[in-house]
């Protein structure tokens, strides 16, 4: 694109801490989320390493707790979401037709509370004081632990949960509001379908973390008592809180996948989605019993056959319209033409994946038998199934999808193929076998198992897996390289696409539609190629774009509450002034900030029609 | 819809002008899923509060507690503070700036009393020796209560700077939004209060 | 190679069933494992007949549906849908889950100790006691205490009550029954019943800290006789033991948190420590090591390098090798 000039490596860097571009907020989301992917990863290797053999004295039990509880804390808030948030913010915008989101300020915002968050969690490893409470840091324990660990898990997801909640209201708005003319509710992408739905979650779940977390922070920094039962405290209200978030949680992270599944499988197969109107009807009914399912985590907690009961059955509802959507799946790619392209092949193994830790949900939702299998291995291998076999798989296949489309040029299919299927045996072997270790008796989150049980063999076989799934994502990474290096040049629509982002160049201008474009139907852009139009048409003449001008202001922002976060943690130190120095000046940043942010009128800028009609290399 | 540049009157200013730009639209529409979190948020701490009600250890318990008559006062300031915020929106909606600001800042007052009375009545109870620290009671009360107040103070805040900063550019498409928002905000709370006032209080006398 | 043969197996093993009767719930040797073994394999059923129908589906979709190198301008019919279909797997899922409901409910109900009443009646009632990293076992009626190791009588239904002090520990024999959580606010319920004579692994199954692993117990089920003379054992209170001057050691260093006495008088809040009453008879050393000299030796001389955060180490000052070998001694006294 010809409006950007050519700038300095320099300018470049800074343009992303200022900029409110959704397109480009994506992309920042997207490379965080890799790069605490790795780290998560790194963490994994260390556990099996460690549980490769019984008594093993790799890692103390202490360290094996604070890897343990940073694996799991990273990989769902600071690699899982932020990857789906990359993918919702760069493609959503594009595939309503929109030329940003409803809240660029509030995008860029919520990125910069997310990385902040996940900066503020890691640190914990400078300061020598990691989490050791586990990603659900129960109450009992978390409020125990010594140490600043902890507090560092606290905040940081206070930080980064407050970032989620202005995503999520930021997408609900850009598809109530920002869609292009013709595009109604039930032309919608089924991957924006899911996002909407997605945000919807997060607007009702995350709160409840908040309090959760808050629970807990008063108590740890200013001797709250909710917790002490010795006087009458509660401990299961945490569970509670922790658990209404926590189970939406899980679908909130995989319906947008559900929706990137719904695309590939759509375009892979040149066939209109199977049973679209029954595929929304699912999303929204999985949404709503999302909330009514949480005490299935607590079926051992002793909340009495009456809750048990009622939240097994409503835990297997959530089945039926899960099967809807795999079924519609089948008979979707069913009389299709079968691409075996790298994002079809994530797909094709999607399905048999994500079927057993389907159906081990269910297995688990049925309470009695959940009294053996909870905390157990089985359970670690149930939701590693529908994490790395559901949500990695289609964040992976859909950066592959969409790739093209962000950056202009296509990942190597070769190596896209081999690393699939590298990641793909290397996930089944590390894994499957944790089932049987589960059944034989090993409760999940030991740091080591005794030589006379029998878990060691089964383990071994597993950390061997481990070590190939990491190949696979080794190979993923070097892709991504090697790709960038080559830069094969991708056209608009290199994969014969359906959805409106095909229809526009790659990668799109900043302003993404020069005309906003009109809807005629579902798959709109694929109605159009078969009417033999190349482009989009559209209602408007070609006019003046508005644009919102960048700001630094959401950077300065969440520093402000980052670094004040810190002397809040320290606050306990007694006489120390210098924790109390840090949590003014973080203050005076953050709500300084604010404060310009609301006297400062953002009139924005506009590219005009003349420059629009000079860009058009046509 | 009306352009930017159009000079506002009160003929042609929109009986809607909080929603009569795309702006506006949005940020009424988000401002909405906000409430939606913040009544979950609401909801969660009540619910904490309700589990940990009867657990005062060997602190006071709520009908031993709290001062009724000074509750009262409180909840009629804030309830007539709603009432004038609406009065304001009312004139908002007129294109009288002038009314509508003058109306703000007796919202604002009121606000400022109900808080001014609620620090009054924490002193009073941590003179008593129910402080922050006492019980699972105690604790709860005072983060569902503290809670509450803070929105309020975030409130009235909302209302200075919005005041303050167009005081004097006048009423614009731009800034009606806002002080629709902060309005609807203040309405919010109020209802907060009132669930708060039946839950904490009116349970509290019956113990 | 010989080794991936035996991988093979063993995984073959585990899935007609088998697996370690002391610890694994495939082989469950009680009614309430069996139970749940039972409700498991429905499950599994269900399961595995959804698995192949979509697998079935799938495989054909594979044969059939791709691509060929000659027809690749071939435009597939546009399916919107077909509501008979749609309605079809709608229904069936429905019907499995029915399937599986009843039983789940059944059994729910079935495992759950809701009435306290027959707790507090029942003849077999120990109270289970959860704290870092160890267990104390109080036989409710016979009022004695042990530790870490739970002695329960064959074919008998054993009620327990749960409870966690410090913070929450879940209790698990897998090869018994499936796991309570014992929670620091309210005691929780449940009965086991160990159908032959046995020693089986137990665990705590609640993330507790950092020796969570290590906080493992045995059960030993007794014939009724056994148990019955075992119980008549526990009670007498006089000590077997002369060994004087362990004693002394024991007393001087040991005793403010240990008691030796099974009928230990102090409260519950006092009792800090596992009880060692019969600590000889005990096949584990804390709940993990073999009962050996060596291993005693070795538990006393470093605590913290068999179970990191435990509550002992630092509490009873530097032992000369005299006096543990005398602590030893009078240890392996302690036989009822």
């Amino acid at each position: 694109m010809q409006l950007a000039r050519k700038q300095s490596l320099f300018k470049t860097i800074l343009e992303y801490f200022v900029t409110v571009d959704h397109k480009k907020i994506g992309l920042l989301y997207l490379f965080s989320g890799l790069f605490f992917l790795v780290c998560g990863t790194v963490l994994a290797l260390l556990m099996r390493i460690q549980l490769a053999v019984p008594e093993n004295d790799f890692l103390s039990g202490q360290t094996y707790n604070e890897v343990m509880t940073m694996h799991g804390t990273t990989m769902i808030f600071f690699a899982a979401t932020p990857l789906i948030f990359g993918l919702m913010n760069y493609i959503v915008p594009l595939q309503i037709g929109a030329r940003d989101v409803a809240f660029p300020f509030i995008n860029a915002l919520g990125f910069w509370f997310f990385l902040f968050g996940g900066i503020f969690l890691y640190s914990s490893f400078l300061f020598g004081e990691v989490p050791d409470a586990g990603w659900t840091a129960y109450a009992s324990l978390a409020v125990v632990s010594k140490g600043h660990g902890v507090d560092f898990y606290l905040l940081a997801l206070q930080l980064s949960g407050a970032g989620t909640i202005m995503s999520g209201i930021n997408f609900l708005v850009t598809i109530v509001n920002m869609r292009a003319p013709g595009m109604s509710y039930m032309r919608l992408p089924l991957f924006t379908w899911t996002s909407f739905i997605t945000s919807a979650l997060i607007i009702f779940a995350f709160p409840a973390f908040t309090i959760g977390l808050i629970l807990l922070l008063f108590s740890r920094l200013f001797g709250a008592q909710y917790f002490n039962v010795a006087i009458g405290g509660n401990t299961v209200i945490y569970e509670h809180l922790f658990w209404i978030f926590g189970h939406p949680e899980v679908y909130i992270l995989v319906l947008p996948i559900f929706g990137v599944f719904s695309e590939i499988f759509s375009t892979f197969s040149k066939k209109r989605l199977f049973g679209y109107n029954s595929m929304v009807f699912a999303v929204i009914l999985i949404g709503f019993l999302g909330f009514m399912v949480w005490a299935h985590h607590m079926f051992t907690v002793g909340l009495g056959p009456f809750a048990n009961a009622i939240f097994a059955i409503a835990t297997m509802a959530i089945a039926v319209p899960t099967g809807i959507k795999i079924f519609n799946w089948l008979l979707t790619l069913w009389g299709g033409s079968i691409r075996l392209t790298t994002p079809m092949l994530y797909g094709l193994g999607f399905i048999p994946s994500f079927i057993i830790g389907g159906v081990t949900g269910v297995m688990t939702a049925s309470a009695a038998a959940d009294y053996q299998f909870h905390d157990s291995y089985f359970v670690v291998a149930h939701f590693h199934y529908v994490i790395v076999g559901g949500i990695v798989f289609g964040i992976l296949g859909g950066l592959h999808y969409w790739w093209p489309k962000m950056f202009g040029y296509m990942l190597n299919e070769t190596l896209g193929k081999i690393s699939f299927a590298v990641l793909f045996v290397g996930f089944h072997t590390t894994f499957f076998v944790l089932h049987f270790v589960g059944l034989m008796g090993m409760p999940r989150r030991y740091f080591t198992y005794l030589k006379d049980q029998d878990f060691g063999d089964l383990n071994y076989i597993s950390t061997i897996g481990s070590y190939i799934l990491v190949l696979g994502l080794v190979l993923i990474v070097f892709n991504y390289i090697y790709s960038t290096v080559i830069r094969e040049k991708a056209v608009n629509d290199p994969w014969n696409g359906r959805t409106l982002e095909w229809s526009i160049p790659s990668p799109p201008p900043m302003y993404n539609f020069k005309q906003v474009p009109q809807v005629n139907s579902l798959d709109a852009f694929w109605y159009e190629k078969m009417k033999g139009n190349s482009n989009m048409s559209s209602p408007d003449e070609l006019s003046d774009i508005h644009m919102p001008s960048n700001s630094s202001l959401p950077f300065f922002m969440a520093l402000g509450f980052f670094i004040a976060s810190y002397g809040l943690m320290f606050l306990d130190k007694g006489s120390n002034n210098i924790a109390f120095i840090t949590l003014v000046i973080g203050g005076i940043i953050a709500f300084g900030s604010m404060v310009l942010r609301s006297t400062i009128e953002d009139k924005g800028y506009y590219i005009t029609k003349k420059q629009l009609s000079e860009e058009d290399p046509k | 819809m009306i352009s930017n540049t159009t000079k506002l009157t009160r003929e042609n200013f929109p009986i809607n002008p909080e929603r009569a730009t795309l702006e506006g639209q949005n940020k009424y529409l988000g401002f909405w899923f906000f409430l939606c979190g913040e009544t979950v948020l609401f909801a969660c701490l009540i619910g904490t509060y309700l589990a940990l009600k009867n657990s005062y250890s060997t602190g006071l318990s709520s009908n031993e507690l709290f001062e009724y008559p000074l509750i009262l006062i409180a909840t009629i300031f804030l309830l007539t503070s709603s009432l004038t915020s609406a009065l304001a929106v009312y004139e908002m909606k007129r294109f009288k700036f002038v009314n509508m600001q003058l109306w703000f800042f007796i919202t604002v007052l009121l606000g400022c009393s109900f808080l001014a009375l609620e620090v009054y009545e924490f002193i009073h109870y941590v003179d008593k020796g129910f402080k922050f620290t006492t019980s699972p009671f105690s604790s709860s009360f005072y983060t569902l209560v503290g809670f509450h107040g803070a929105h309020v103070s975030f409130g009235i805040l909302w209302f200075l700077t919005l005041m303050l900063r167009n005081a004097k550019s006048g009423l614009s498409l731009v800034n009606a939004p806002k002080y629709y928002l902060a309005s609807l905000y203040w309405h919010f709370v109020d209802v907060v209060w009132v669930f708060i006032f039946t839950v904490v209080y009116l349970l509290g006398m019956v113990g | 190679m010989k080794k991936i043969k035996y991988f093979i197996f063993t995984v073959f093993l585990f899935l007609v069933g088998c697996g370690n009767e002391a610890r694994s719930t495939l082989n469950p040797q009680g009614e309430v494992g069996k139970l749940q073994l039972q409700l498991m394999k429905i499950s599994t059923w269900i399961m595995v007949f959804v698995i192949v129908v979509v697998l079935v589906l799938f495989i054909i979709i594979l044969l059939k549906f791709i691509e060929k190198k000659d027809n690749k301008d071939f435009i597939p019919e546009q399916v919107e849908g077909n509501r008979k279909l749609e309605i079809i797997w709608t229904i069936v899922p429905i019907l499995l889950i029915l399937i599986l409901a009843i039983p789940t409910v059944y059994y729910t109900f079935k495992l759950a100790v809701t009435d306290t009443e027959v707790v507090n009646k029942s003849k077999y009632l120990v109270n289970v006691n959860a704290r870092l990293f160890w267990w104390e076992f109080e036989y409710v009626n016979e009022e004695f205490i042990t530790s870490q190791e739970l002695v329960i009588p064959v074919g008998k239904k054993v009620y327990f009550q749960l409870k966690g002090h410090d913070v929450k520990h879940s209790f698990w024999i897998p090869s018994l029954g499936g796991k309570q959580d014992t929670n620091v606010e309210r005691t929780n319920r449940m009965y086991l019943i160990a159908d032959k004579p046995g020693v089986y692994n137990g665990y705590c199954a609640e993330f507790c800290g950092a020796s969570h692993a290590l906080m493992q117990f045995t059960v030993k089920a007794l014939p009724l006789d056994e148990y019955e003379q075992w119980v008549k054992n526990m009670k007498t209170k006089e000590k077997v033991s002369t060994n004087l001057n362990g004693e002394e050691i024991f007393n001087s260093k040991c005793s403010g948190c240990h008691s030796t006495d099974p009928l230990d008088p102090r409260p519950l809040k006092a009792r800090i420590a596992p009880n060692l009453g019969n600590f000889a008879d005990r096949p584990l050393v804390t709940g993990i090591l073999k009962n050996s000299n060596q291993n005693i030796k070795e538990w006393l001389n470093d605590p913290e390098k068999y179970k990191p955060g435990n509550k002992m180490t630092n509490t009873y000052g530097e032992l000369t090798e005299e006096e543990t070998n005398k602590l030893i001694e009078y240890l392996n006294s302690l036989t009822r």
